[in-house]
């Protein structure tokens, strides 16, 4: 799939992280920004983090100016996806469901779905016999909180999340990207604000300009620059059950009762709920919140019931102060940051490298990218789709 | 397939069953897949992606192969274990993933394509053409996908959730687990003893001598003293299936799983186990060793075959061979052979192995390859570069033993490779408070199990400061293994690894090929260990041929962990069975009852269910009813249930400085008596809650905040009080459910409350617009009056303890029958607020600015409260959008919320858009429908057409912008 | 997870909200000609350490008391728990 070269000791680029990000933005500075001597610089194997522990749900159905026609640019990178790598990622769009359970929040949904529209995305609005025709076995008559109706994304679905991150590496390291494994960042050298190289267990690297596409570690990473960051870490869980025969074409989500849903290609039930909550750095999580996510599925599809749960694991989301990302230049120059992306970075995976190939590549923001500034937490115009504040494990 | 002899299994009572349509009987205490193969049959499923025929390969919940579906209906059970599932009688069984029959397997045509379906083979084929994947290749895949099935109807059985504590956990109750149950539990310390298991004693049942008495005897007489002792609890069929922060584990009882059906019971009960200090004895699971074609039914692990002899007095065939690379495959075969199963041979794949029976043993030899296409029928032996085939119907496969580590590395931690236990082991300490002990911790012998059960329970005990004795244990087996080390036989044919997931010894060789060499990325490329038995029987020997094939040491080259849970659990019992209108705690409001026998219809809104609106007799349409509902409140006087508003008390010398500090705007000099509008922001600046402030006293203030935002900003104030401003003197007490509060509103207010009062001065001049107080109603109850205003008219809020709520309501409909008195609901409520332009939860969206709201001038700046300073950074300072009414041209037309909102003629696009609709509703006051919104400049541009667009819907409408205020712009309602 | 509450022993963390790093307790003056600045530092910006961290957690299906807890984010190891009032007053946030 790819080489295993050693580090050289000086790139022009070098890229921090061998996550979705890091990889994609590698693999589209070299193939379409054309740039070369490229180093990606993972500390483990890669993929070894949120790329390969997401629940892979990709989606444009998002409210704000400064986020939709990013995802929705997203959305069309995955489209095109796999015929521009010649790597299957198993892009399916079978459809994002978000269910409705109060009038106000069809109100909410309808706006979003306008805004999605109006950013070039395809909504539907669902009434209950909407949601009845396609998903008959939900739980309509029996609910504490009735379905009157979802807001539905056809061009939405999954993608396989390894696969992803195999098709940017194995397109970048044949543009010459050198992938570095177990080659961990542990210091940057700064010489008059300006940023020369990193200190890595595999020795020093001289650079030109570093990008930081860590997620969960960013604030770790960042400190090595001495920044502190609008970014906490926390712990999401995700769920897989044994495998099934197809049940659940489609994604759906239950807001009212922490769930969500879809069902993989092999026939496991993939879902999740809230994040638990406290800052952590462990990878994995609680059983409070695995009772949580399991009473979701149960309230809202009692037809899983008897099937079971096989296995548990967590990833560290690197929750920001308004939910939304930040994909920027920092105060010290040479270093760039890609992070924030909380529970719902897999699906801007695409748009997230592009951006951030063409900040380090041209200096300049990418305009589907623009709002995603670092200062816009000092000059406020933060992007904060639930509403939360700041407040990160409420995003 | 007879029965042997012996056995724990109870002859006397005889189980029908069925599988896959046809009937069979068995015995008490047999599994369903003991009974399946003491009734011949070996063939119990087939494989995930090649269909290939398989049979039972353990004896317990580490099964890869024999899953199938058990029970029928709505009870239907995908992928149940046949070696776990307890038979009773009326059993009904079928294989799985197959279509055809089992013997028959149309999808068997999957084993002809191999060659392309190898590992990885999805990710670098059909993406070409385009449009194929979707179409074509995806939806073929999905069908393919899975093992067993659901049936879309809800679970019928019942769930249930419990915590139990106790200073000692142990799990698994076999000789080493007793061994440690026992010296905790003779101390009297609080002990659980868990095991996945219906029988305790763990591998002592499949043991044919591994104690100086008969185990079974040894077992009765523990379990007898165990009875005795009131701090302990034995809990059969309960696996404990996760290790979580700080001695917390789940664990499942399988309650009722054993009968046809649960009667009245549950199902499965889920525990919350809290424990100081906990003992892994979970045992170990046996290695196989890869071969050509070693995946037919009758191959499978030898100490499985051993187990299904000794305990279940089953062997799969007459004639069986093993094959082994330590001694313990022998011991197998002397069991076997005592039970007089006739052994064809032992082939061990060590030189210099004597023959420990009156058996052939051919050692330094291997298995190359079988025969059998349903079921084993001979098997390749070759030594030396001969081969011969010998005829068997099951071959016993001994690679040596992985010690059961999964809980330990539940908390991450990685174990690591032991030369000499020729194991993985976990370390000390991977997850806090848990020790290890006997199998799970490399120590295999029953002798040293027993001990090390033991000294792990005295240890961890004295840790707690409890002294406990080593109590005497019998005299047992210790034999060693001599371990060598095979991983697997090399040929061309295929090799299974993973049986269930169909992982081949070539298809870790293409991932080596890949570079996909870091354990992680060899599991993922291969799907190895991801199938129903999270690689119980597959990780370790795939791992070390990866070693093997880039010459690292298997320390070097790594082990994936294992994450919960244990073994699979089912979802209805994580869900703890609190489903339907369960699914979370509803909270009635105090009018409850009277509103339902008015015959109201409710909303949940939040955690309350609240009436909607009151439908009467004649009325066929809910906009009927509202309608009539605000034209009443608006005519003569609505009354309606506000108790679900948030209410906080405030008392202290400091009140009114901590409230001026919470508060966007003053409210220490609001005077006793009256109340303010308040507005707090989050302290990132945004508008967060609204509400009132009323001053009961010099020193004591009631605070409101809306129904959905009660609970956040009783802990935030509380987070200010204890945590920012600990030196003001103020104590709060959250209200909410301890006074039930009406609004009692319209034009004939005031003389429905003057009915009511003792003896109140209700008019203007005494309690005029905003005034509040204490006073008593209908004669001495004690009660809390505020005269403020939600609808626009003139208004009441009436506070009386929760429990005299419904009689209020009652009684104030009553007395005010001729002044036209009607309950309204939520509905109505909504419709009013927003023909008075009142901010509610579509426009406190947690996105919205005091400016935006048009209260920008609230936030005082002469003081420092919560969110005021950052309300005024530059974004927030530069937002035009402020909430302004909107109006239909033509009165026919519709007002959408969640429209956006364009100047007319614009091209409708993102960079266009200028705002949205919050709130819309029929206003019976106007005569059309009416909304609210957010409007770019909206101050500026009263009068104006706009485009509200609903591409969502297919609307578009011309809408006028107008005030908010659609009701008595001037306020003289409200003051009347 | 069991929060050691200093008035009420261990109690399960699903008993308590959680806010996040006790910092939060320190909040500038308002009123101070950096405000702006100081206040974006308090409400944005975080050490998010792997490793120890003081934060702030609160016993809502409780005693309704603020707690500093200290925690190991790495390892979810609590190393103590007390009163936010007593932090606050012994000067220790
Ligand atoms: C359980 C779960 C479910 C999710 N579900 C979804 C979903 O359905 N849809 C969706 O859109 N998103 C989802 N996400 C979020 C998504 O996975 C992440 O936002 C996204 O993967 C983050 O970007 P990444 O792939 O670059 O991160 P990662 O894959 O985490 O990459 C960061 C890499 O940086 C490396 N690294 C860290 N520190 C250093 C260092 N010092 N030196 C070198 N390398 C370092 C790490 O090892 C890691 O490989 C989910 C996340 C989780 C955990």
């Amino acid at each position: 799939m790819w080489r295993n070269p050693d580090p050289q000791p000086s790139y022009d680029y070098v890229i921090i992280g061998g996550g979705g990000h890091g990889l994609a933005t590698a693999y589209y500075l070299a193939n379409t920004f054309k740039k070369s001597r490229i180093a990606v610089l993972e500390k483990s194997w890669l993929g070894s983090g949120n790329i390969g522990r997401n629940t892979t749900i990709i989606r444009s159905n998002y409210l704000l100016p400064g986020n939709e026609p990013f995802y929705e640019f997203s959305m069309k990178l995955w489209e095109g996806l796999e015929q521009e790598f010649n790597f299957n990622a198993m892009v399916s769009q079978r459809g994002i469901l978000n269910l409705l359970h109060t009038d106000a929040q069809r109100d909410a949904y309808r706006r979003r779905g306008n805004a999605m529209i109006l950013a070039g995305a395809d909504a539907e609005l669902l009434d209950r016999d909407g949601v009845r025709a396609m998903y008959p076995w939900l739980n309509f008559d029996n609910a504490r909180f009735p379905i009157k109706g979802g807001l539905l994304q056809r061009r939405a679905g999954t993608a396989r999340h390894d696969g992803v991150a195999w098709g940017y590496a194995r397109g970048a390291d044949r543009a010459g990207v050198d992938l570095i494994q177990n080659c961990e960042v542990t210091g940057m050298r700064i010489e008059n604000g300006r940023i020369c190289g990193v200190e890595t267990s595999r020795g020093y690297i001289a650079a030109g300009k570093v990008g930081v596409a860590v997620a969960g570690s960013s604030g770790r990473v960042m400190a090595m620059a001495g920044m502190r960051l609008p970014i906490e870490s926390h712990v999401l869980q995700a769920f897989v059950s044994e495998g099934l025969k197809p049940v659940i074409d489609g994604v759906i989500t239950f807001g009212a009762g922490h769930f969500y849903v879809s069902q993989s290609d092999k026939g496991g039930l993939v879902f999740g709920g809230d994040i638990d909550g406290y800052n952590s750095y462990a990878q994995r999580g609680n059983l409070g919140v695995v009772e949580d996510v399991a009473q979701g599925g149960m309230a809202l599809m009692p037809m899983i019931g008897r099937a079971r749960l096989l296995r548990i694991w967590g990833g560290i989301m690197d929750m920001s102060m308004d939910g939304s990302p930040i994909i920027d230049r920092t105060r010290i120059e040479g270093l760039f940051l890609n992070a924030g992306w909380c529970y719902g970075g897999f699906k801007a995976t695409p748009a997230s490298g592009y951006a951030f190939a063409h900040l380090l590549a041209t200096d300049t923001p990418l305009e589907s990218a623009r709002a995603y500034r670092l200062d816009r937490f000092a000059r406020g115009y933060p992007i904060d789709e639930k509403g939360m504040g700041a407040t990160p494990n409420l995003h | 397939m007879t029965r042997l002899s012996g056995g724990l299994i109870d002859r006397s009572r005889s189980l029908s069953f069925t599988f896959d349509g046809k009937s069979y009987t068995g015995h008490a205490g047999d599994t369903l897949a003991s009974a399946l193969l003491a009734n011949g049959v070996r063939l119990m499923g087939r494989s995930f992606k090649y269909h290939r025929p398989r049979g039972v390969f353990s004896a317990g919940s580490e099964e890869p192969n024999a899953l199938v579906e058990l029970r029928s209906g709505a009870r239907q059970e995908p992928n149940t274990r046949a070696t776990v599932a307890e038979l009773f009688d009326g059993l009904d069984a079928r294989s799985q993933n197959r279509i055809g029959s089992l013997s028959f397997d149309l999808m068997a045509v999957n084993d002809l394509f191999s060659p392309f379906l190898t590992a990885g083979f999805y990710y670098k084929t059909f993406m070409w053409p385009r449009a194929f994947w979707e179409k074509l290749y995806e939806p073929a895949i999905r069908r393919a996908a899975g093992l067993g099935s659901l049936t879309h109807r809800p679970d019928p059985d019942g769930y249930d959730a419990g915590y139990l504590h106790c200073d000692l956990l142990v799990i698994g109750g076999g000789a080493a687990g007793l061994a440690a149950a026992l010296t905790a539990a003779r101390t009297g310390a609080r002990v659980i003893l868990a095991d996945e298991d219906f029988r305790l004693g763990g591998r002592l049942l499949a043991e044919s001598n591994p104690l100086e008495m008969p185990a079974p005897e040894w077992i009765a007489g523990i379990e007898a003293e165990f009875a005795s002792l009131p701090n302990l609890r034995v809990m059969r069929r309960t696996t404990v299936w996760g290790a979580f922060d700080h001695g917390i584990y789940g664990a499942v009882e399988r309650v009722s799983d054993h009968l046809a059906e649960p009667g009245k019971r549950v199902r499965q009960t889920l525990w919350r186990i809290t424990a100081r200090r906990a003992i892994l004895a979970s045992g170990a699971t046996e290695r196989h060793i890869p071969f050509a074609n070693n995946d037919r039914p009758g191959i499978m692990l030898a100490g499985a075959l051993r187990a299904y002899a000794n305990r279940w007095a089953v062997s799969p065939a007459q004639r069986v061979a093993i094959f082994t690379s330590n001694d313990d495959g022998h011991r197998t075969a002397l069991d076997l052979a005592a039970k007089g199963v006739e052994i064809a041979a032992v082939i061990d794949a060590r030189t210099d192995i004597l023959s420990q029976g009156s058996y052939r043993t051919i050692a330094g030899a291997q298995v190359t390859g079988s025969r059998g296409r349903l079921g084993l029928r001979r098997i390749q032996v070759t030594q030396g570069g001969t081969s011969e085939w010998l005829d068997c119907g099951a071959l016993g496969i001994a690679g040596g033993w992985n010690p059961n580590l999964h809980l330990a590395s539940h908390h991450r931690g990685r174990p690591q490779w032991n030369e000499a236990a020729q194991a993985f082991l976990a370390q000390e300490g991977f997850v806090p408070g848990l020790t290890i002990a006997g199998a799970a911790a490399g120590q295999g012998s029953t002798a040293r199990a027993l001990a090390s059960g033991a000294e792990a329970a005295r240890a961890a005990l004295e840790a707690l400061g409890i002294t406990a004795g080593l109590p005497d244990l019998p005299q047992a087996e210790d034999a060693s293994l001599n371990q060598y080390p095979l991983w697997h036989v090399p040929g061309q044919d295929r090799a299974w690894v993973d049986f269930q997931n169909d992982v081949t010894v070539k298809d870790i060789k293409l991932a080596h090929q890949e570079n996909m060499r870091p354990v992680e990325h060899l599991k993922r490329w291969t799907t190895l260990g991801m199938a129903t038995d999270q690689g119980k029987t597959s990780n370790v020997t795939a791992l070390a041929v990866m070693a093997e094939l880039t010459g690292q040491s298997i320390n070097q080259t790594g082990t994936t962990i294992f994450r919960p849970p244990y073994t699979p659990v089912s979802l209805s019992v994580l869900g703890g069975g609190d489903t339907g209108p369960h699914f979370r705690p509803r909270r009635l409001t105090p009018t409850h009852d009277w509103a339902t026998s008015q015959g109201a219809i409710f909303v949940e809104v939040g955690q309350w269910m609240r009436a909607q609106y009151f439908p009467r007799v004649g009325e066929t349409h809910w906009r009927q009813t509202v309608d009539r509902e605000v034209l009443s409140t608006r005519k003569g006087v609505g009354i309606c249930d506000v108790t679900t508003l948030g209410k906080i008390d405030v008392q202290g010398g400091d009140a009114g400085e901590f409230l001026d500090r919470v508060y966007a705007n003053a409210m220490k000099s609001l005077k006793v008596g009256m109340v303010r509008y308040g507005l707090m922001l989050r302290e990132d600046g945004f508008a967060w809650d609204d509400g009132t402030c009323a001053r009961l006293a010099e020193t004591h203030y009631v605070v409101t905040t809306t129904t959905a935002n009660a609970g956040t900003i009783y802990r935030h104030m509380e987070f200010c009080r204890q945590c920012l401003w600990p030196e003001l003197d103020v104590q709060l007490i959250s209200t909410t459910d301890a006074w039930a509060q009406l609004s009692v509103a319209g034009p004939n207010a005031r003389k429905l409350l003057e009915r009511v009062v003792d003896g109140f001065d209700l008019s203007n001049e005494t309690f005029p617009f905003m005034a509040c107080a204490n006073l008593t109603i209908c004669g001495g109850l004690r009660a809390r009056l505020f005269r403020i205003s939600f609808s626009g008219e003139l208004a009441y809020e009436i506070a009386v303890p929760a429990r005299y709520g419904n009689a209020l309501m009652a009684r104030l409909i009553e007395k005010g029958a001729d002044l036209g008195a009607t309950p309204y609901g939520t509905e109505a409520l909504g419709v009013m607020r927003i023909e008075k332009g009142h901010a509610a939860g579509n426009e406190l969206n947690g996105q919205t600015t005091a400016q935006m709201l048009g209260m920008g001038r609230m936030v005082s700046t002469k003081k420092d409260s919560i969110g005021a300073v950052m309300s005024r950074r530059d974004g927030m300072v530069a937002e035009r959008r402020v909430l302004v009414g909107l109006q239909p041209v033509d009165p026919t037309d519709p007002v959408v919320a969640g429209s956006h909102l364009f100047t007319k003629g614009a091209v409708q696009d993102t960079a266009n858009d200028q705002g949205w609709i919050t709130s819309a509703c029929f206003s019976p006051h106007v005569g059309s429908a009416i909304g609210l919104g957010y409007l770019e400049n909206g101050a500026e541009r009263m009068g104006e057409v706009i485009t509200a667009a609903n591409p969502l819907q297919k609307q578009s409408v011309m809408l006028r912008v107008v005030s908010a205020h659609f009701v008595d712009p001037e306020g003289v309602r409200l003051r009347a | 997870m069991l929060i050691p509450h200093p008035l009420l022993g261990p109690r399960d963390s699903s008993e308590f909200s959680y806010l996040g790093d006790a910092s939060l307790m320190d909040r500038p003056d308002g009123m101070a000609p950096d405000a702006a600045e100081r206040f974006h530092d308090y409400v944005h910006l975080r050490d998010n350490p792997a490793g120890i961290h003081r934060e702030l957690w609160f016993h809502e299906q409780g005693d309704r008391s603020w707690l500093v807890v200290t925690r190991n984010t790495v390892t979810h190891e609590i190393l103590g728990a007390e009163l936010a009032r007593d932090a606050r007053k012994g000067g220790a946030a």
